[in-house]
């Protein structure tokens, strides 16, 4: 029988093989995870960090982690979770009313890192992203450039840029751009 | 750039995060099969597009995706309060507090810069 070569496709990664960045900005294609986008009533919170295995953050702003897993606040009602595997039986399992719809692969993530991190990703995003107003595990739905993202700082000198998939290419040229910029022009320290 | 302040994120934010989604305040008739044709269309259809003092429901689409409402001057483009939907109309802040605001946050518009185009 003749190979019709199906057996050979794979799935690659939207950035899959990307590298990027400057002398001060190191850009990385994020590995696969599992996200779901979780919608829930104030009163199923308590339910949901239960079977979840972390308080679902309910301050603007505000990000969870634990259990391997990541909540992050987008709104008053919606939280974005980032984990490994079953957030959707997870969710599930916790009886309360509330919406998990999986978009693992919907969205894919760049990890942005190095003293000029901030820098590149404001050249695209007029967030204030100052310790003080943006401190570590801060998160927040916000804009880059022309595409929506969702940031999260995961160090006081990395984060987490969630992008959509279609999207990523020109994310991560974009905080290409930006990670120049930032070695052109080093903030002062 | 214009910041807006989002009641649900309690901060300000930039504009380009948020769209803007028509008068504020526009209750939809208790009876809307029975209600005339004249009152449907002032219903639906007819906005006042006031000059000056408007009530306007914004959302915060690219941030964290609520509707809320906002008093804004159409002439200087400033926005004097944001609040929460759901809350009915909120006064407008007095003389005082809207030069406060002002002083603030400084805005600077056509108006601003050249004098009261009003």
């Amino acid at each position: 029988m003749v190979d019709s070569g199906a057996d050979l496709a794979s799935r690659t990664l939207p950035l899959a093989g990307a590298h990027g960045g400057s002398s001060v900005v190191l850009l990385e294609p994020a590995g696969p995870a599992e996200r779901i986008s979780l919608r829930a009533r104030a009163e199923d919170v308590a339910a949901l960090s239960n079977a979840i295995g972390l308080d679902l953050p309910v301050r603007p702003k505000t990000s969870a982690s634990g259990n391997g897993r990541t909540a992050l606040w987008l709104g008053p009602d919606e939280w974005l979770v980032i984990g490994e595997a079953g957030l959707v039986q997870a969710a599930a399992s916790s009886g309360a009313l509330h919406s998990a719809t999986d978009v693992s692969h919907r969205n894919t993530a760049i990890l942005v890192s190095g003293p000029g991190a901030a820098a590149a990703i404001n050249s695209g995003c007029p967030l204030d992203l100052s310790l003080a107003a943006f401190p570590v595990a801060a998160c927040t739905r916000t804009l880059l450039g022309k595409v929506e993202i969702v940031l999260l700082r995961t160090a006081e000198d990395a984060f987490r840029v969630e992008v959509w998939r279609s999207f990523s290419g020109y994310a991560f040229g974009l905080l290409g751009e930006g990670a120049r910029d930032a070695a052109l022009n080093p903030e002062p320290l | 750039m214009l910041l807006i302040h989002c009641p649900y994120c309690e901060e300000d934010r930039s504009e380009l995060e948020f769209r803007w989604a028509g008068e504020a305040h526009i209750a939809r008739p208790e009876n809307i099969s029975a209600i005339t044709d004249e009152e449907f269309a002032e219903y639906f259809f007819l906005r006042n597009n006031e000059k000056g003092l408007t009530y306007e429901r914004w959302r915060h689409i690219h941030g964290c995706g609520r509707f809320f409402n906002a008093a804004r001057d159409t002439v200087s483009d400033r926005f004097l309060m944001t609040y929460k939907a759901g809350l009915a109309r909120q006064p407008v802040p007095t003389a005082e507090e809207a030069a406060a605001i002002i002083e603030d946050k400084t805005v600077e518009t056509w108006e601003a810069v050249e004098g009261d185009a009003r």
